[in-house]
């Protein structure tokens, strides 16, 4: 470490000391419009006493499965203003108020040296915050609710670990992951560009508005540890005013990727809803290619059972069929989530290196089809 | 460190690319200065307001991430094909080079060169220009290759002229499941497909030359897409000599195109081919085929989807050479069969696929062409026909495609 970082390190942590301690945090700020350079802008994260907080009325949140990131861990919050709460929709995201702030925090526990952490995402610290000395924070992400509709805005962590600033062109950030044998693993990150987000998170090619993702009934539907003791997400926001009337009976609830009680093919479903669906369905960028992956696509041929690519070029692998059924290693899907070449990999963002555990288990939903033969 | 030195090399590219353009007039600008434009040419499409123009000065300039627009009514535009050219050689992020989802983009007088996947995907877009664009991977054809050169995909209103795609791995030139379609003056060579339209209502193709492709250009309609194809005109066009080796990707549907393919319609309807030139297509000028010839069984296929090419019109081309060394053994013994050791295929190959339940048959008529051969896909291709009689009709011509621009 040079002396000139020692020296801003330690004048960052003394304006912090300065107001550390019992700081208390202005209110979280919505702007109408216009892009504030910096994260702490919003208020609805604050840098305190070597710890990441959020701030008062901002909620932690998980998602049963998520879209695999490099193995980076995700602290999600979202925030909604006094006296507006998000409307219930059974398949959609959930409807949310003008106003509201939903981030996403892209971080790695630290490993030795400048290494960074290959491992399962055990979401934040009991309060819903992080302490920095343990993580290397890479960008949040927010997505904003307008009166004209969502933007997102990625921001980009400085190595003092004490801003982040908008970087609207994104950005490549190289990270050496070490896995638990110290095996280490090269990844050049990704943080994408405004338009890129939109890559994603623009579910409806059509409107081309963008939409969150994640929140949806069905990735919330489970318990969270809140800092008062595990409880249903959607109990918990509407007990806190942040979603309205739901309704009667048992709502839609994706299985944990990870979860090894749940069925291999709710598993394999919800998997490939969080990482494809987005893309991959009637509405989105990717009905180009007549294959949709969403939870609500149950046709097989939809869904890619002995269906023949139309645009995949390369990326078929000199494979036949989307999925052969009983056959993972002659399907194309398996061939381009394996893939870390950009002009053939599946999700063609967000990633650069292979989810290996994810890999496995779509492998096994796959073998796990009544073999067939497709055809010519 | 790492801020600080980002800060700094951020400084040191403004300063390098303020260099370059200073003696961007009598050099290519250095790659040293190439990062900093690259930069500014994402923010400058960040940024855009509807009627900007962006343009992009002369030189090469390395991208490592795909760039895109979501803006409406913006032109990119270069200083020609060979002068401004945005490579994406080490691409190491996107599956595009340029990918756009905005209404009324023009793309003229530009390179995109190496990308890793298609070179440029402009989706679910009206009133699309691309003029004077060369899309090329400069390595040649390699199966690596991105798939698509110039790639308009859920477009209405799109016009292509004056443009170039060479080397793509599966088509230089694509337009997929689009309405109102012009493709004209442009140059394909060297691809596994030339020029494809597939899936797309009302397109003219005129005037293009296609040639050392697989095959050189292809109207194809795939199921289970969002429409099928109808209403397409060839004319015009030079296709000569596209005998490439396949080199498409298996799985595609282009990897089922014999090397040595002239004009190829795949299950598609309402299609005029004529006043163009065709010659020395190895495996024939023309075929006329049906998906079940490129790997769907009749039960695959989606209820509503019509897999028998029909309404066919052929007339007027200047037909010459061909069909002399198809591709594939089956081709081959075939042509061995029905024409001897040195003899050839006609001019037109057809699978033979046809929909029994039609009253008027396929309507599949063809003048002016040297012969034609049913290959009787349907029967294991075990009593292929030369006989030219029920070819022997004409349809109305198709209208003209007006994209109304004034």
């Amino acid at each position: 470490m040079s002396l000139h970082r020692w020296l801003m390190g330690m004048a960052a942590l003394l304006a912090l000391a300065a107001c550390s301690g019992t700081r208390t945090p202005g209110p979280v700020h919505f702007f109408p419009e216009g892009m504030p350079e910096r994260l702490s802008d919003w208020n609805v994260l604050y840098v305190d006493d070597g710890r990441l907080r959020l701030n008062a009325q901002v909620q932690p949140y998980d998602l049963d499965t998520a879209l695999f990131t490099d193995y980076a861990h995700k602290l999600r919050t979202v925030w909604m203003p006094a006296g507006t709460s998000a409307r219930y929709q059974p398949d959609e995201a959930l409807d949310f108020p003008v106003g509201t702030i939903i981030s996403k925090t892209f971080y790695y526990p630290r490993g030795e040296g400048d290494t960074v952490l290959r491992s399962d995402d055990a979401g934040p610290e009991a309060d819903g915050g992080l302490t920095l000395g343990k993580v290397r924070l890479v960008e949040t992400r927010l997505l904003v609710r307008r009166e004209a509709g969502w933007i997102a805005l990625p921001y980009v962590w400085n190595a003092e670990q004490n801003e982040a600033r908008l970087m609207r062109t994104g950005e490549l950030v190289p990270l050496t992951l070490a896995d638990t044998d110290g095996k280490h693993e090269q990844v050049e990150y990704m943080v994408p560009d405004e338009n890129q987000c939109a890559g994603c998170h623009g579910t409806d090619l059509k409107s081309r508005q963008i939409f969150p993702i994640g929140p949806k009934a069905r990735h919330l539907n489970h318990d969270f540890a809140y800092a008062d003791g595990p409880a249903n997400q959607l109990d918990h926001w509407q007990r806190i005013g942040y979603l309205g009337e739901v309704p009667q009976g048992e709502l839609p609830r994706n299985a944990a990727w990870n979860d090894a009680q749940a069925p291999l093919e709710a598993r394999a479903r919800s998997y490939l809803d969080i990482n494809c669906g987005h893309c991959h369905s009637q509405k989105g960028a990717a009905r180009t290619s007549g294959m949709w992956l969403d939870a609500n696509t149950h046709d097989p041929l939809r869904l890619g059972r002995c269906k023949l690519p139309i645009a995949a070029g390369q990326g078929t692998g000199n494979r036949a069929w989307d999925i052969m059924p009983g056959a993972p290693d002659d399907s194309i899907l398996t061939y381009r989530i394996e893939s870390t070449d950009p002009g053939v990999m599946m999700p063609e963002l967000g990633r650069s290196i292979v989810h290996e555990e994810g890999v496995e288990l779509i492998r096994q939903w796959i073998a796990a089809m009544s073999a067939q033969e497709c055809g010519a | 460190m790492q801020r600080s030195i980002f800060v700094g090399t951020i400084g040191a590219l403004a300063l390098l690319l303020s260099a370059c353009q200073q003696q961007s007039a009598d050099a290519p600008a250095p790659s040293a200065g190439d990062a900093g434009f690259a930069r500014t040419l994402q923010e400058r499409l960040l940024d855009a307001k509807p009627g900007d123009v962006i343009e992009v000065p002369e030189g090469t300039f390395q991208f490592d991430r795909s760039l895109s627009l979501r803006v409406d009514d913006v032109t990119l535009r270069g200083q020609g094909m060979d002068k401004s050219i945005l490579s994406f050689k080490g691409q190491k992020a996107g599956a595009e080079g340029l990918l756009v989802n905005a209404n009324g983009f023009t793309l003229e007088n530009l390179a995109i060169e190496d990308s890793k996947g298609d070179g440029f995907k402009i989706s679910e877009s009206e009133n699309v220009t691309i003029r004077g664009v060369r899309v090329e991977w400069t390595g040649g054809p390699k199966t690596s290759n991105g798939g698509y050169g110039l790639y308009p995909v859920l477009c209405r209103n799109v016009l292509i002229e004056d443009s170039v795609a060479i080397g793509a791995s599966d088509s230089g030139i694509y337009v997929g499941q689009s309405r109102d379609v012009i493709v004209r003056n442009n140059r394909a060579e060297r691809n596994v497909a030339g020029i494809e339209i597939e899936n797309t209502i009302n397109a003219d193709v005129h005037d293009n030359v296609a040639t050392g492709n697989t095959g050189g250009i292809l109207v194809f309609n795939m199921p289970a897409l969002t429409q099928q194809g109808d209403a397409i005109r060839v004319f015009r066009n030079k296709v000569v000599e596209n005998n490439h080796d396949n080199f498409g990707a298996k799985g595609t549907p282009v990897a089922s195109v014999p090397a040595g393919s002239g004009v190829v319609i795949n299950s598609n309807d309402n299609i005029e081919i004529f006043d163009n030139d065709i010659a020395d297509n190895r495996t024939a000028n023309i075929i006329v085929s049906s998906v079940y010839s490129t790997g769907y069984k009749d039960d695959k296929a989606s209820g509503e989807f019509d897999p028998y090419p029909e309404r066919i019109y052929v007339h007027d081309n200047r037909l010459s050479g061909g069909g002399d060394s198809p591709d594939r053994m089956d081709f081959k013994a075939l042509k061995v069969a029905m024409y001897g050791l040195r003899g050839s295929f006609p001019d037109v190959l057809f699978d033979g696929y046809v929909n029994p339940q039609r009253k008027d048959g396929p309507q599949i008529c063809l003048r002016d062409v040297s012969g034609v051969l049913n290959a009787d896909g349907p029967g294991g291709y075990k009593n292929p026909s030369k006989d030219t009689k029920p070819y022997d009709c004409t349809l109305p011509s198709l209208p003209a495609i007006d994209l109304k621009r004034g």
